[in-house]
């Protein structure tokens, strides 16, 4: 990896990268907007953010050619990290609007139910269900920042090894997956102060580990990025 | 369990941060950035900005200040003041803000609510609402008004009702301002606050009127708002958020740790 690490920051038209970027700056990365699949290739790291609803964002991203480019990049175990919406694409569906999304993660994107209020918007606590570089020097119960209604829940035989963090709001759900070379995190590092850029300099670090012995994620199939 | 927050609020005039009493009579309280910085580093959950000149010559400068908080702030940043569509929200998101506030706008326009969900999310669509109480004898409920423009004009909107529709459009959040207490330090208007936080199932932020760290508590356990905002007691220095924040927690809510205060 060069010396300051360089973070390619996927725009789908969709979300505030501003905050990213700076924060990407702040934790002595550099951060390069990447629109075409090209954009993204000699990155150390592949961070996919946003905010919004599923469907438009894949259909930005199938349009360009990232969707592919982002399960290619996963299966090549490259590092990534999903923030928000950026994490909820890598499951297989979206209740929200029904879209079919990257399918790198098996189950779906739900809402949460008896939450007290919708969206989930503030700080709550990520309960850690075990250890990852990712939250290496953080307390057990870190404050993050959240803001969303919706929040992807892994399924099936493989789902419990991609839970990292939990959190609760009315129910508990999934707040921090990992897997390999794949990071996802439900709430907002860049905006989670100290705590966050913590995280932030965290996973440059861990994506700049060679000794990280990571393995792509198997996808199975590419349709979701197709689709 | 979700932490209740509190927000010192900015409104800036010509580049300055500037406190009123009822919406008029502004002092000067400071540089933005500066105190945005100063804020995030006490341990604020959130910053709000409000342009109150808000004409067109004032945006360029609210866009740089926006910009140069968010460099330096990796804390959530609420803008709002004049935005009138949803291109101009845009660029105050390009800016470096997290949510736009719209208020008079949404009055006169209430399609731009839902332009603007659309386009962006709920969750970055924060509608303020500026609440006068209307006269009423005291066997009857209280009523409040749709207020606008910075409280000189009223809308005969009956505010209940309009922050159920604002939501109902797609409003992520509610900035319940009574105008009443704006500036006045005589605490919350506690009705108003748990009668919007009752109807609606978006998080509310209370405004207009906070004189101490009692008061937050009572916006929250009385008032029912999840957030609770206030300038004039953070900016003279009057109270500090760890103080606010160790009131909260010492009558049980949930805050968010900082220094000085344990969660």
């Amino acid at each position: 990896m060069s010396a300051v690490p360089v973070v390619a920051v996927v725009d789908y038209g969709a979300g505030n990268l501003v905050s990213i970027e700076q924060a990407i700056v702040a934790t002595g990365g550099e951060a390069r907007i990447a629109r075409v699949p090209d954009e993204i290739a000699d990155a150390d790291l592949l961070l996919v953010p946003g905010v919004g609803a599923a469907a438009p964002a894949m259909r930005r991203l199938r349009r360009s050619g990232l969707a592919e480019a982002i399960v290619g990049w996963i299966e090549a175990g490259r590092p990534f990290l999903g923030i928000c919406l950026g994490l909820q694409l890598l499951f297989e569906r979206s209740d929200e609007d029904g879209a079919r999304t990257l399918g790198v993660i098996p189950g779906r994107t739900v809402r949460l139910e008896d939450a007290p209020t919708l969206p989930h918007i503030g700080w709550n606590q990520v309960e850690l269900r075990r250890s990852h570089p990712a939250f290496a020097g953080l307390e057990a119960d870190e404050d993050v920042y959240f803001v969303h209604s919706y929040a992807g829940a892994p399924a099936g035989p493989d789902g419990d090894a991609w839970v990292v963090g939990e959190t609760e709001h009315g129910r508990r759900f999934v707040s921090a997956v990992a897997r390999a070379n794949v990071v996802g995190l439900q709430f907002h590092p860049e905006r989670s102060g100290r705590v966050g850029l913590r995280l932030l300099a965290n996973v440059l670090a861990w994506a700049g580990d060679p000794g990280g012995g990571r393995i792509g994620v198997g996808v199975g199939s590419l349709d979701g990025a197709r689709a | 369990m979700l932490r209740r927050r509190v927000i010192p609020c900015l409104d800036v005039a010509d580049g300055r941060v500037v406190k009123g009493v009822r919406f008029v009579d502004l002092t000067d309280e400071g540089d933005p950035p500066t105190l945005a910085a100063r804020y995030a580093d006490e341990g604020a959950d959130e910053l709000v900005f409000l342009d109150i000149t808000a004409s067109v010559e004032s945006r360029p400068t609210l866009l740089e200040i926006v910009r140069r908080t968010a460099r330096e702030t990796f804390i959530p940043l609420t803008v709002g003041g004049g935005v009138r569509s949803a291109t101009e929200m845009r660029d105050v998101l390009r800016a470096g803000a997290d949510k736009v506030s719209i208020n008079t706008a949404a009055v006169r326009d209430p399609g731009l609510i839902g332009r603007c969900a659309r386009r962006f999310g709920s969750q970055a669509v924060v509608v303020a609402i500026d609440a006068r109480r209307l006269p009423s004898d005291v066997a009857r409920e209280p009523r409040w008004e749709v207020v606008v423009r910075g409280g000189r004009e009223t809308t005969g909107l009956d505010a209940l009702d309009w922050a159920v529709r604002a939501v109902d459009l797609g409003a992520g959040e509610l900035l319940v301002t009574s105008m009443d207490r704006d500036g006045t330090r005589a605490g919350f208007d506690t009705d108003l606050l748990r009668a919007v936080a009752g109807r609606v199932p978006v998080p509310v932020i209370a405004s207009g009127g906070a004189a101490g760290p009692a008061d937050f508590v009572t916006a929250v356990r009385v008032g029912q708002a999840d957030a609770v905002l206030a300038a004039s007691i953070f900016h003279r220095r009057q109270h500090s958020i760890a103080e606010v924040k160790r009131a909260m927690a010492a009558a049980g809510l949930p805050v968010r740790a900082t220094a000085g205060v344990a969660a």
